[in-house]
């Protein structure tokens, strides 16, 4: 990373750090902004956060690698996470599962060459009388179909971009 | 404006702010008195009564307490908080203000699941509305003297953290990792402060039971389990959704509502709870007999019992915390011991191996996760032998 984008970033999380309160019980609210706005938790940014709120690094990092919603790992724009509770099962994930590898070209865990998106398996999604059901970034699709699959991801490509969630919102909804 | 499914449910009937209104006109004993007096056990599935745990709060002696509301909902099969939230959010607020009240506590949090985030925009939308009216915050409710506010903080993708006391973990910005009880939140809970952990549900139901009376609570369900209760239904039946039903109805009355009688297997209380074979489906969802948190997954006639044992141990298998050796360790070993199972590579010696294995993560487990995950194994293994011994391999 550059110098300038160090400087950058330090001046950033600052001010997050700020916003949320410096003690402890800010951590993981700052922690998931930082997700939201670059996708990953970089070495970085942990140890930055760490000294903003005086802890050992190593405390940032056992958090950012115990929760599902907050990775090290470089996450596309759209994280994609599709429902892999019996509940859904039983109402045709397999097949949309296929869809969506084949639409994206990578496999469950993978994230697209391009950055754009992520496929992740989630635990119950609390929809199962619509299943199957999924999650794009944080909004939650249910009774998807293969042909749907092709819709959803279009409307993701087209909304790439600045406003993304909202554009994807009005395009879907 | 309510969904029209729900429109002959209980929460639509109580008129807005009845319950608060009248939970400050009374003394702060006399509100626990009136949920004690309804016999509400805890809507989140452990069923430890609301008043008891209101009691506790309320006598703990501290300048500062908190009301939690579990709004983690990570049950496989759950989603009934998930309507609560959308439909009924005033009685939730309701529910935790009146909570405030009764302990002596000032604040309010939300822990709700990252799972739901899309909720959370209309959720404190309607907190604003509420500050605005004079319901939250100095004064709130126009009783003099009191002040409370409530803030929502959001969980970030783990089911343990449903287990109140991760749950506190991870609102203090650790990793959600259960801790030893005792103590218990009501005296050491959030920051070291008395906390009362409740779930979505029984704030929702403790506003009603002020509005309508603990009496007419009591009135509904069994004995040992009195009132309404909501009920995530999904899986092979006609209908799937939420439903209100009292308290101790059976598993074939619940059946016909919802229009799954072809049933050969429910599971009640999601991954963790049992699964109940046909021929018991006389028996009372009750805490006396079936507990449950409202899951209940219907499968039909030609579903595999294995994939289902399957699917939920690969659940606990992720979402162990990996704290302790039973559930870290027992639980994979169980998923191998299904796969063996599906593969017909599994002795029957070895199988009655794996379920003392099940017994003792049942006891040795230092939270509810490692001690119910094998619940569903164990129940599968004991009422499907016939179905699950002897298999060739070759599976279709
Ligand atoms: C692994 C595990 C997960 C849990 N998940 C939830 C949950 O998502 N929602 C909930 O209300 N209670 C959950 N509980 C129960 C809570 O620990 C606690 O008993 C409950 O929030 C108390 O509220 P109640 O008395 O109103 O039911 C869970 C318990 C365990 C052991
Ligand atoms: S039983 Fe499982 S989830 Fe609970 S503390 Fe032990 S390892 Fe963690």
């Amino acid at each position: 990373m550059l110098v300038t984008e160090r400087d950058k970033l330090t001046g950033e999380l600052k001010k997050l750090v700020e916003e949320c309160g410096g003690d402890r019980s800010a951590l993981i609210p700052i922690l998931q902004e930082v997700q939201k706005r670059y996708h990953h938790i970089s070495d970085f940014a942990m140890q930055i956060i760490a000294d903003l709120l005086n802890i050992h690094p190593v405390e940032v990092y056992g958090v950012v690698t115990f929760y599902q919603f907050l990775s090290e790992d470089y996450h596309g724009k759209f994280v994609i996470r599709l429902c892999q509770t019996v509940s859904c099962l039983m109402q045709g994930t397999d097949k949309v599962a296929h869809q969506l590898e084949t639409e994206l070209g990578i496999e469950f865990g993978e994230t697209t060459p391009d950055s754009r998106f992520t496929l992740e398996w989630a635990n119950c999604l609390g929809m199962c009388d619509q299943g199957p059901a999924m999650l794009v970034n944080d909004q939650i699709f249910t009774r998807v179909t293969p042909e749907k699959v092709h819709d959803i991801l279009e409307a993701c490509r087209k909304a790439f971009g600045p406003h993304t969630a909202q554009m994807m919102q009005e395009e879907l909804v | 404006m309510t969904d029209s499914r729900y429109s002959q449910f209980t929460f639509n009937t109580v008129e807005v702010g009845a319950g608060l209104t009248k939970a400050l006109g009374l003394k702060r004993s006399d509100v626990i008195g009136e949920i004690s007096a309804s016999g509400m056990k805890g809507r989140g599935g452990a069923g430890f009564p609301t008043g008891v745990k209101w009691n506790l709060a309320a006598a703990a002696r501290d300048e500062e307490k908190y009301v939690v509301c579990n709004a983690d909902e990570g049950e496989p099969g759950t989603f009934k908080d998930r309507v609560i939230l959308s439909e009924w959010p005033y009685l939730l607020f309701e529910g935790m203000t009146i909570a405030g009240y009764a302990i002596g506590a000032s604040k309010g949090i939300v822990y709700l699941r990252g799972e739901y985030t899309y909720l959370r925009k209309m959720l404190e939308d309607v907190l604003q509305k509420r500050r605005e009216n004079g319901l939250l915050g100095t004064n709130a409710g126009g009783k003099e003297g009191f002040t409370f506010d409530i803030h929502i903080h959001m969980g970030s993708g783990a089911y343990i953290c449903g287990e109140e006391t991760a749950l506190i973990e991870s609102l203090e910005g650790q990793r959600g990792e259960p801790r030893n009880r005792p103590p218990f939140p009501v005296d050491t809970g959030f920051m070291g402060h008395p906390t009362a952990v409740n779930n979505v549900e029984t704030f929702a139901w403790a506003a009603c039971i002020l509005a309508k009376g603990g009496a007419w609570f009591k009135g509904i369900g069994t004995e040992k389990s009195t009132g309404l209760k909501l009920f995530s239904i999904s899986g092979d039946v006609e209908n799937p959704g939420v439903y209100e039903f009292p308290m101790g109805i059976t598993i074939k009355e619940l059946l016909k509502k919802v229009g799954g009688s072809d049933a050969k297997a429910v599971q009640i209380g999601g991954a963790s709870g049992r699964c109940v074979p046909a021929s018991q489906f006389d028996r009372a969802i009750a805490y006396e007999d079936i507990a449950t948190g409202g899951s209940v997954i219907v499968f039909g006639p030609d579903r595999d019992m294995l994939e289902v044992a399957e699917n939920f141990l690969e659940f606990f298998v992720e979402e162990s915390c990996g704290q302790c050796t039973p559930c870290r360790l027992g639980n994979v070993k169980l998923l191998e011991g299904v796969r063996m199972l599906k593969d017909g590579d599994c002795s029957m010696k070895y199988l009655k191996e794996l379920c003392k294995l099940g017994e003792t993560m049942q006891t040795a487990s230092k939270c509810g996760l490692g001690q119910s995950s094998p619940n569903a194994f164990l129940s599968i293994v004991e009422n499907f032998k016939s179905e699950i011994i002897g298999r060739t391999g070759v599976y279709a």
